[in-house]
């Protein structure tokens, strides 16, 4: 079964085709950063308004790609939440009302059961269960997995988004956006001179806070002469006290849990440097560690189609006609596919 | 020839058939349930008129201006279901939909419509429409947002239509003066009208491609660049 997956849940059009034996087909993406950084960050009304131009000619694009007619479709699987409610219902509204057309089943998928699942996307997939970590710029996540939609949140940011995090320490410093990568990209070229505070590891517990290292990244940025090279040690000593925190808190919860996998996904586990520390205190704990490719860590439509092709095949059209946009969705709502 | 229609712009939610000669149509006053509300709409539609899904030879859609949000839910369907069905659509004005609500119930010495619904932000959307000699709503000039004191009408006497009428009354009676018989804030844009205006505007060759079904918002600086907010 070929299923269409669509993702608009926030600044990237991106679609993709999974068939149910052969795997992926196809996927592509159309980023609308370039518009946003002239705001200085994501605009929903703008970023509603380029999905609804962009969808349609990327899904034609993709199906004339593959080779493909729309009558070859066996589903469509769209992300329904969380994210920007605007640009959701764009996806939403286009996916649903085209499976209605062609008289197909469509499936409302979770976006972040999507990062979650992307490595599954991979030559070695991982097996369940896994302990998984979702780090992106709106979610810091620590979930045991023991099959699709059988997740146990074991910890989570109180306060910001590791992402957000990146993004506004990247503003201070006076990095444009999206500041994620350029953050990391200044962090090459400084040394961990400063020592920032490795939040809520000195106590029990999974969850986490990165409010704080923001507020010291400020301080430290204020007491500082400023230069280049001051801003990229600031830079290198912002993300060593992530990565190093993020090392402590799955150790641990891979100790708690007895798992030996570990699943990174998400935006921000495109940054090598938190993929080193990762990879590092996962051979230290002999257990198996699984990132998606680079392209498929951000936002992107295959994992949605993946996501969605699994529970179409389970028989999990959990929708009526109903066009659903959820911002606020967490996953641990989600049912399980035996 | 069979045409599917959804108006979404506004409060009001709807999809209408024509099929037959004739117009079918449900319709509900139900804020932020068009989601829910739509789809269903247009399945039981179809079925009253037994027809299927690809039975369907063309589309039309009211594709503002009025609610960003409404307007994109009303053209993300109309695109899935034009590119699923490969059948062309005819972009429909809200405004004009509004106004030939009207004349549809007006005898046809009420010749002018000055349409306006609400837009927020102190401004409304204006447009002035004049039944044509077969019935329908024509365009004089151009629609606008606009803030209710600064409308541009014709010299003709017509009558008010839409929700800008009750928010902005004493603004656009003072503006328009004796331009202006009575008014009507009630009306909302339907697809009954939709439809109607479709398979008009299809017979004159006004149907595009899925993807160029595109909404109107006539309201299009929503934020300002790092650059505009520095310069303030």
């Amino acid at each position: 079964m070929y299923v269409l997956g669509i993702e608009t849940s926030c600044d990237e059009t991106a679609v993709a085709i999974f068939h149910s034996n052969k795997g992926l087909v196809h996927h592509l993406l159309y980023s609308q950063i370039d518009m946003h950084s002239e705001y200085g960050g994501v605009v929903p009304e703008l970023a509603s308004r380029d999905h609804i131009r962009k969808l349609i000619p990327l899904v034609k694009q993709l199906l004339q790609e593959s080779g493909l007619v729309n009558a070859d479709l066996g589903g469509i699987a769209y992300t329904a939440g969380p994210g920007l409610m605007g640009a959701l219902l764009v996806g939403a509204a286009t996916a649903r009302s085209m499976a209605w057309a062609l008289q197909i089943p469509a499936v409302a998928v979770h976006h972040m059961e999507g990062h979650l699942l992307a490595p599954m996307l991979e030559d070695k997939p991982p097996q369940f269960p896994f302990l998984a970590l979702l780090i992106s710029g709106g979610h810091t996540l620590l979930v045991h997995v023991n099959g699709i939609g059988q997740y146990k949140l074991l910890g989570e940011s109180l306060d910001d988004a590791v992402g957000e995090a990146f993004d506004k320490t990247a503003k201070m410093l006076g990095l444009g956006y999206p500041g994620g990568p350029k953050l990391s990209a200044l962090a090459e070229l400084g040394t961990e001179k400063i020592r920032f505070p490795r939040p809520m590891t000195d106590r029990p517990g999974l969850d986490f806070s990165f409010s704080g290292l923001k507020t010291f990244a400020m301080n430290t940025i204020n007491a500082s002469p400023k230069t280049e090279q001051d801003k990229a040690d600031i830079a290198a000593s912002f993300q060593a006290a992530i990565a190093d925190t993020l090392s402590i808190k799955c150790r641990r919860a891979l100790r708690q849990t007895g798992l030996n996998r570990l699943v990174v996904a998400g935006g921000v586990s495109a940054n090598t440097q938190i993929r080193a520390a990762l990879t590092l205190m996962a051979a230290g704990e002999n257990a198996d560690i699984f990132f998606p490719r680079a392209q498929f860590c951000t936002d992107n439509g295959a994992m949605i189609a993946y996501a969605g092709c699994q529970r179409l095949i389970a028989g999990q059209i959990i929708e009526g006609q109903a066009i659903t946009a959820r911002p606020r969705w967490p996953m641990m709502e989600l049912s399980a596919i035996d | 020839m069979k045409l599917l229609a959804v108006e979404t712009a506004t409060e009001a939610c709807s999809a209408a058939l024509f099929v037959a000669g004739g117009i079918l149509e449900r319709f509900e006053i139900a804020p932020q349930q068009h989601t829910k509300l739509i789809l269903p709409m247009i399945d039981s539609l179809l079925a009253e008129a037994g027809l299927k899904p690809a039975d369907l030879d063309a589309l039309a859609f009211g594709c503002g201006p009025g609610s960003f949000t409404g307007v994109r839910i009303a053209t993300g369907v109309i695109q899935g279901i034009a590119f699923g069905l490969d059948i062309p659509v005819v972009p429909v004005s809200t405004l004009a939909a509004l106004a030939q609500g009207f004349f549809n119930h007006n005898t046809a010495e009420l010749d002018v419509v000055f349409a306006a619904m609400d837009a927020r932000l102190g401004e409304i959307f204006w447009g002035v429409y004049q039944r044509d000699s077969q019935g329908f709503a024509q365009l004089i000039g151009q629609e606008v947002v606009t803030p209710a004191s600064l409308v541009v009408a014709p010299e003709l006497r017509g009558i008010g239509v839409g929700s800008a009428w009750s928010v902005y009354q004493d603004e656009l009676q003072l503006r328009l003066d004796d331009k202006l018989s009575y008014f009507e804030a009630q009306h909302l844009p339907s697809a009954r009208t939709v439809a109607k205006l479709g398979v008009h505007g299809f017979a004159q060759g006004l149907a595009v491609g899925a993807e160029l079904a595109m909404p109107v918002y006539l309201r299009d600086k929503v934020a300002k660049t790092e650059l505009e907010r520095k310069s303030v």
